[in-house]
């Protein structure tokens, strides 16, 4: 697909994992990085930094009208309310889904994504096809998450070409009003905060 | 050398369908999350910026051909090169053969989590006020630049209107280049789809991007 293909990478590649360790010794050798330190950075990343963060954001936004509020206005600092920031999400915007509008977030030009909210992007998040389609065909593209908006409604997609690192506020379900905060987090999908996924309550299709 | 990214996506055709993955997967091997954890470990020794890192993975020539951690890792391996933190033989060999080029900080594990709390800010104060105020119709710049930036292709000589200012950021191209923070405005500007795709376009399909001052004159 590139538009050079005459370089020697696949042989190069095919022994990565070997690859990717001979690096890692080589700058432990040089005193560049802390391999304890690795670790901890994986350790992050798998275990502590993820959507269900996220996912307790919007659960508040639906059940506090005054954090959906602040939320809007400011979400850096409404997400640092519930301990979310740094790394990737040094100033958040969060946009919220309405009846008549529909919100879809992409990085055209690499993969920025919201780290402290939703962790690391996933593979298609990242890949060629979303990255080129979503700003030109956004219907086509949601159709492929099984996505059809009513055909009157706003499609909006942020396209995140600085700093600025975005999250979408889904719509609440209805049929939801006797949920806890937590059980509403439950339903709240990673896809549905990117705005390729709608909240849904299971069995309600 | 024309400097040429191969990572601008946005609006390109034949590039297939998406292919989604249940929410739980981050990584496909190990070598994966070790990738990314040395990337992160060595943009905080501070031998070069975010922006760096994205002009070194954007300009592979075989960026299209590679996975994502494929991307970070040829990112990684060029910059250690360029920035004279290793040699290409130590590369190639996987052996240290020469001192170490002093760098600004080595990142300890219990520093970690403070590091990752505090990120990298890239709001800085301004000495001079905003060009633009929401409202107003704006056009973006028509011609490619021989360096990295972030105006997609297919933002580029489009009108368009500025929805919000997002205060003054580290310009990314100057970042970039080595040439230092150089502060400007950065707005949110809005695009109806027609304007970017004409007839093809659906209705009330809008597009924003983040746009640095320079990106922008008055339409």
């Amino acid at each position: 697909m590139g538009d050079d293909h005459d370089h020697p990478h696949h042989s190069e590649l095919a022994d990565i994992e070997q690859r990717v360790r001979a690096l890692e010794t080589l700058l432990t050798q040089k005193g560049y990085v802390d391999p304890a330190a690795l670790d901890v950075l994986i350790d992050t990343y798998q275990t502590k930094v993820g959507p269900r963060n996220g996912a307790r954001v919007v659960a508040r936004a639906w059940v506090d009208p005054a954090f959906r509020e602040r939320l809007l206005r400011d979400a850096t600092a409404a997400i640092a309310e519930l301990g979310y920031s740094g790394r990737q999400g040094e100033r958040m915007v969060a946009v919220a889904n309405t009846p008549g509008r529909h919100n879809m977030v992409v990085c055209t030009l690499c993969s920025c994504y919201p780290w402290p909210v939703l962790g690391l992007p996933p593979v298609w998040y990242k890949s060629a096809p979303y990255r080129s389609r979503a700003v030109r065909d956004p219907r086509g593209v949601l159709a492929e998450f099984g996505v059809r908006l009513e055909s009157d409604t706003e499609i909006r997609v942020w396209d995140s070409t600085a700093e600025v690192r975005y999250l979408v506020i889904p719509e609440r379900p209805p049929g939801t009003d006797g949920l806890t905060e937590e059980a509403l987090a439950a339903l709240v999908t990673r896809d549905s905060m990117i705005g390729t996924g709608l909240v849904q309550v299971a069995g309600s299709r | 050398m024309r400097y040429v990214s191969h990572a601008d996506l946005g609006g390109r055709l034949g590039l297939g369908p998406v292919v989604t993955e249940p929410e739980g997967v981050m990584f496909h091997a190990a070598w994966e999350s070790r990738v990314h954890a040395l990337t992160l470990a060595m943009g905080a020794t501070g031998a070069w910026n975010l922006d760096m890192v994205r002009s070194a993975r954007e300009t592979l020539p075989d960026y299209l051909d590679r996975s994502y951690y494929e991307i970070w890792l040829g990112g990684l391996e060029k910059l250690l090169i360029d920035k004279g933190l290793v040699a290409p033989e130590e590369l190639s060999t996987g052996r240290a053969l020469q001192a170490a080029t002093p760098v600004g900080r080595i990142l300890k594990a219990e520093q970690v989590a403070a590091a990752l709390a505090r990120g990298s800010p890239t709001e800085r104060p301004s000495t001079h006020a905003a060009r633009f105020t929401p409202g107003q119709r704006v056009r973006t710049r028509a011609e490619t630049v021989g360096h990295h930036t972030r105006l997609p292709g297919y933002l580029r000589g489009k009108s368009g209107v500025i929805e919000r200012l997002l205060g003054s950021h580290v310009f990314a191209d100057s970042h970039a280049q080595g040439l230092g923070e150089d502060p400007r405005w950065l707005y949110t500007v809005v695009f109806d789809a027609a304007e970017l795709w004409g007839g093809e376009a659906t209705a009330g399909h809008r597009v924003s991007f983040d746009a640095w001052e320079p990106y922008l004159e008055a339409a």
